[in-house]
């Protein structure tokens, strides 16, 4: 068994677990955040992304012990009081999501891209960068609007930011 | 997946000692395909020895002509490198392909070549590159290393602690991705030398695992462009033949990926 603590979302937790649960489970489980969903479980789909130590993983790929002493951000952990982040509120404006479930993959991963490339985006890169992300409903079109738009309003600050 | 016991290695003495201590032990390091191995029940490790917090595996230095790579740094971070990118852009173009974003910040050097995939991108970089494989007890080239299909030269927990690069006078890598895992259905990566001799690695075709092509070596030795290869047969009788390519249709891939990989590295 492991004793495991990490920040989730700014704040520390602990908590006890076996040494083969995976962080995806970590999260869901012990800590009842299941904003993070499991599409697969085999490291294809993207809607159990969150950030780990500021880079988007796939928690279901990854041991809850290994993220032990890590700083992990969760999709609950974007908004800040009840303004919703930037990208969440692209997702709304441009209908980004229909029954939702890759949704949370999908944004942390998009904040991912943008802290990586700024708003520097184009359409090609976006596509690009969303492979490890699959969603069933959308067609894509209007997460990449999203993504584009998030990216030009959150501007170059963003990668400043992020750095 | 069944019950295992993790362990964090503070140093390379330390992994090898933690990995010593049980028969059924495997390292781990980003775990992108330990894991989804160890899920499916095709691995059972009793213990796991986590790399991931091993200072002196990680990081990338450059001295002169020299690359050094720790063997526990990203694929997202070999791709990004400033230093790759100079030295050996066709390895920064190969760390940036393999799998998706997620999967390279977390998915290592060290962890692609130990598992040797048929169809995973780094061993054709390697191979081509003329990569030197340092582990915890000696240095092994590449052509010794990469021994088969999922085979390599390591010994029962022989550690690889960093790759070491010559930077070649150019290169480059192309691959054609299965569209649904992102592995090289074919990736050729091409590296010609200062003197004009050149080396050529395939992967995701050898029924066997990467190999280098002796007649697009020569070819491209007198002649360094993708119109030399045009004469140059690939015998389809060692390559892959599944549900996604026949065994032709990857030996005509191996030839349009090698004519690419030809023109990126200019
Ligand atoms: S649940 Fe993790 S990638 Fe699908
Ligand atoms: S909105 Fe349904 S899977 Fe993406």
């Amino acid at each position: 068994m492991a004793n495991v603590s990490m920040t989730v979302n700014g704040r520390t937790v602990s908590g006890h677990c076996e040494d083969r649960t995976l962080l995806v489970q970590f999260i869901r489980e012990n800590l009842g955040l299941t904003g993070t969903h499991v599409g697969c479980d085999t490291s294809q789909c993207g809607a159990c992304v969150v950030h780990v130590d500021g880079k988007a993983v796939k928690s279901c790929t990854m041991l809850a012990a290994q993220a032990d002493g890590s700083e992990v951000m969760t999709i609950e952990g974007l908004a800040s009081g009840g303004e919703l982040h930037p990208v969440q509120a692209a997702f709304r404006e441009h209908h980004g999501l229909q029954c939702g479930f890759c949704t949370p993959g999908m944004i942390m991963s998009a904040v991912d891209i943008i802290n990586r490339h700024g708003g520097q985006l184009d359409e090609q890169t976006v596509r690009a960068e969303l492979e490890g992300n699959i969603c069933r409903c959308t067609g894509y079109h209007n997460i990449v609007k999203a993504i584009l738009d998030a990216a030009s309003k959150m501007g170059d600050s963003a990668k400043v930011a992020a750095e | 997946m069944y019950a295992t016991n993790y362990h964090r290695a503070s140093s390379v003495e330390d992994a090898v000692k933690l990995a010593s201590s049980s028969d059924e032990a495997k390292y781990i390091s980003g775990g992108q395909t330990l894991l989804p191995t160890m899920k499916q029940r095709l691995a059972a490790p009793s213990d796991l020895v986590d790399l991931r917090h091993v200072s002196d595996m990680k990081g990338i230095s450059v001295d002169g002509g020299k690359i050094r790579i720790g063997a526990a740094t990203t694929h997202a971070e070999v791709a990004s490198s400033p230093d790759v990118a100079s030295a050996c852009p066709g390895l920064a173009h190969l760390a940036g392909h393999i799998g998706d974003p997620h999967v390279r910040h977390l998915g290592t050097i060290g962890g692609s070549i130990a598992n040797n995939d048929p169809a995973a991108d780094y061993p054709a970089g390697l191979m081509a590159l003329g990569a030197t494989i340092v582990t915890n007890t000696r240095s092994i080239s590449a052509d010794e290393f990469f021994t088969g299909m999922f085979e390599t030269a390591l010994e029962d927990g022989e550690l690889i602690v960093a790759v070491e690069i010559s930077a070649p006078a150019s290169c480059g890598y192309a691959k054609f991705p299965n569209p649904a895992s992102r592995y090289a259905m074919a990736g050729v990566f091409v590296a010609r030398q200062g003197d004009g001799s050149v080396r050529l690695a395939v992967t995701g075709a050898g029924s066997d695992g990467v190999f280098r092509h002796a007649g697009m070596e020569q070819a491209l030795a007198s002649d360094f462009s993708p119109g030399a290869l045009d004469g140059i047969g690939v015998d389809d009788s060692e390559l892959l033949s599944d549900i996604h390519a026949s065994s032709a249709y990857r030996a005509n891939l191996v030839k349009v990926m090698a004519k690419r990989a030809v023109s990126a590295a200019g």
